[in-house]
This record gives structure tokens, sequence and C-alpha cells, in this order.
């Protein structure tokens, strides 16, 4: 089998996943902070916003972004003010939709992570004098890493994984939106399984040996935690 | 029953006309051709195979996957398609391609969708390539491509006339013609699948497909009809 890559397709796919990786893990520090460690009545409605990427097939996510952030949109005409053209088929355009598509993969673990960090610790250093932020960066962050490395490699291992989003609103614009699933389906689709099962493999052991590791490190992690 | 995406509303006709005089009932299945082609290749328990092109039900018959007997029931136009709100939409003529406040223009995708071919290869012969490749934005199938421009994210797209003509399309913009010497010709053909298990009613539908009320809702919906068939069924 010849190795027939599509170079410029994965190079997209890397910058998109890199790009809505570290956003994510701006996003959700705050997000998976609060859920972890609010009393508030209505989180869980939050709780259940956050999960929603879950159970919706991406289908609705593009739809919306599609129709409700397109150029006819009051949003999709500010966006397209400030940028010169619209959310859909710009590569900004596939980074908020796939923000939005990954964010439970990002502050779920990182949110169970943070709970799970015992109180008392934090009561320690609070008596000790140390102010909140000091508690968070000092105590709160450390004992979280596994759920913070989980959160960064599962959205960006889930971007790069992602398809339906892409095909509904990415328009197939080479260099710009046409990412490697999108590259798959194509091949598949003007029957050249060859190139197809080149790509596929690439990506099938690219997330192999990415979620391994995860889970390897994890593994280690706990072991030197003693949990 | 699978179906090429412009073919969706007058099948939708069709059928309903098929059903009630054979007391049948067919489930339709819309997509892009070179979609539809891998499922069925592939074993998809389908009876009938209308494709948007003729190659793809060439390479079933020469697979046996499908059987040897074809029907060309019509052939596909290309249009170029702006909503009413469109700066463009009076007066719209194909060089409006070449301005630059149409900044995105939607195909179907040229590597899998026969209208996205016809699209490309009509773009070159009137000497516009250059000017919209970097425009372009490309539709899964010629259906998401209409709704790439329907839903204003493209300004203006290459669409199959059918679905110019389709309710949804018709009283929201206004299209013009390609020449149709610009392109090779749409012919759309049909076939039985060599699985199907409905083999008696597939071809009854098949040889439908040429019925003279089955051809006169085609043409109402842009397509160009085989003349021989309706005349000789007119006598």
């Amino acid at each position: 089998m010849t190795l027939n890559l599509n170079w410029q397709a994965i190079a997209l796919t890397a910058k998109l996943a890199t790009v809505v990786c570290i956003l994510l893990m701006l996003i959700a520090l705050p997000l998976a902070y609060w859920l972890a460690y609010s009393k508030h009545k209505w989180k869980f409605m939050l709780e259940a916003v956050v999960a929603l990427p879950l159970v919706l097939p991406p289908t609705v996510l593009g739809f919306y972004v599609l129709v409700a952030l397109g150029s006819r949109s009051p949003l999709g005409l500010w966006f397209k003010r400030l940028t010169g053209h619209s959310f859909a088929f710009s590569f900004q355009g596939l980074v908020i939709a796939s923000i939005l598509y990954s964010l439970p993969f990002a502050v779920q673990p990182i949110a169970t992570a943070f709970a799970a960090v015992d109180s008392r610790l934090l009561a320690a250093a609070s008596v000790l004098g140390s102010s909140p932020l000091e508690r968070f960066r000092r105590v709160v962050l450390p004992l979280s890493f596994s759920g913070l490395i989980t959160g960064a490699v599962l959205s960006f291992a889930h971007t790069v994984g992602e398809f339906g989003v892409v095909l509904m609103v990415g328009g197939n614009i080479p260099g710009v939106t046409r990412t490697v699933s999108i590259d798959i389906y194509d091949r598949v689709q003007e029957l050249d399984y060859a190139g197809a099962n080149s790509t596929a493999l690439l990506l099938l052991v690219f997330s192999f040996a990415l979620l391994a590791v995860v889970y390897g490190v994890n593994r280690y992690r706990r072991g030197w935690l003693g949990r | 029953m699978a179906a090429a995406a412009d073919l969706t509303s007058p099948l939708k006709e069709i059928t309903r006309a098929f059903e009630k005089a054979n007391g049948a009932k067919v489930d339709l299945i819309f997509g892009s051709s070179g979609n539809l082609y891998a499922q069925i290749d592939n074993g998809a328990p389908f009876d009938v195979f209308l494709s948007a092109d003729a190659d793809y039900p060439h390479r079933l018959i020469a697979k046996a996957v499908a059987e040897k007997l074809e029907v060309g029931y019509a052939s596909g136009k290309i249009v170029l398609w702006v909503r009413f709100d469109s700066p463009f939409a009076k007066n719209l003529s194909l060089g409006a391609l070449q301005s630059p406040q149409l900044k995105r223009v939607a195909i179907a995708n040229p590597r899998h969708a026969p209208y996205g071919r016809a699209a490309m290869a009509a773009l070159e012969k009137i000497g516009l390539k250059k000017a919209v490749e970097p425009k372009l934005v490309l539709g899964e199938n010629i259906a998401q491509t209409a709704q790439f421009v329907l839903s204003g994210n493209a300004d203006g797209g290459v669409i199959a006339l059918a679905l110019a003509l389709s309710p949804s399309m018709k009283e929201r913009g206004s299209y013009i013609e390609f020449p149709s010497d610009s392109y090779p010709p749409l012919k759309q053909v049909g076939v039985v699948i060599s699985n199907s298990k409905n083999k008696d009613l597939a071809h009854r539908f098949l040889m439908y497909m040429l019925a003279p009320e089955s051809q006169s809702i085609l043409k109402r919906y842009g397509f160009e009809v085989p003349q021989a068939t309706v005349e000789s069924k007119r006598h």
C-alpha cells in the first residue's frame, strides 16, 4: 500500500485541534471550578447545558451554526461585519463549532478532578493563610493534574475526530475547512478506498496512541498518589 | 429506492401516483449518487437506483450488482441561483460570478457529485473557472449545495434546475440557466438492483419513470426528457 496522505488536511486538523484545545482549557478551568465548588441551586442547569453536546447529534449543532449563526442572523451579521465573512465556511466558524462540540470532554474530567480534591486540604491551606487563588494554584491544580491532562487530550482528540458538524458548516475548502475526517469521506465517495484506508489507518493509530498514553499516565499517577 | 438528491421533489409526486396505481408502498432514500453507489456496492438492500448520471449505474451493471436493463429517464440542467435579497437577483447573469460582491459560490463536490462535475465543466467552458475557484465552497451533494445558498451562507450557487424549481426554493430566489452546450449532458439512468426482493415491482417502477405522466412531472421540474419515449407513448 502506498501512503497517499493529504498533508494539507492533516496540518489543518492539527491546527484546528490545537487552537480548540487551548481555548477550551481557558474556558473549561473556570467553568469546571464553578461546577465543582458552587452550591448554587441552579447549578444542575449549567451541568445539563455543558453535557448537551454528548447527547445531541452533530447535525443539531451544525444546523444552528449554519442558520442561527448564519449570515442572516444578528450574531452572524455582527461576525460578518467584524471579519468580512460568515461563520460558515471559515476556520473561525469551525473553531467555534468545535468548542461547543467538545466542551463536555474538557469540562467534565476537570470538574470531576476538582471535586475529588480533599476538602480538608483546602481548609488546611486556608487556615495557613493562603488566598483562594493561591489555594487553586498550589493545591487544587496539582492534585487535579490527571483530570487536566484527560480534559486537554480528550478535547484535542474529539476535535480531530469531528465529522458531522464540519460536513454541515465547513464547505470543504482545501486548507481552510477540509479536515482529515472530511478527506476520508471524500475519498470513500470517489471510490478511492486505498486512499481512504491510509488516512483512516493513520487516524486510528494516532487516536489509539493518544488514548493509551492518557490512560497509562493516569494509571501511574494514581499509583504515585497511593489512590 | 435509492435516488439522487436532485429528484427529491418530482420523485415524491411520481411515487405517489405509482403507489396508488400498484397498491405498493415505496420508501425513498435520497443522497448523492456516489454515496448511494458505494452503499449499493456494499450490499445495501435497495430495489431501484436512480442516479444523477449514467456512470455509477454502468459500474454497478459491470459488477453485476445491478441488472443489465438501464433506463435513461431524464437529463438534468444546471443553473446559477441567488436569493431574492442578493444584489444580483434582478437581471441575474452568469457574469455575476465574476463580481467581487459575490464572495462565496457553492457547488456540489466535483470529486463525487455529477452536478459538481457539470458545474466545473461549465465554469471552465465559459471562462470563469479562474475567477470562481477561490470562492468555491463544496456541498456534499446537490441538495446541501442548494441549502448553503438558501440559508444565505453562500452568495450564489450552481445547483440543479430541478431544485431551483422546487417549492421551497422557487419563492426565495432567482436563477439563470447555464448554456446547455457548456457542460456534458447530465443524462440520468435508473437500474434495478440484482439482489432486489421485489424485482417485478422494481421493473414496473423503472418503466413507470418513462410513462407520460412521470415524464411530464420531470419536465415540470426542469428536467429534459427523452423526446422519443414521450412521443412513442403518446401514439
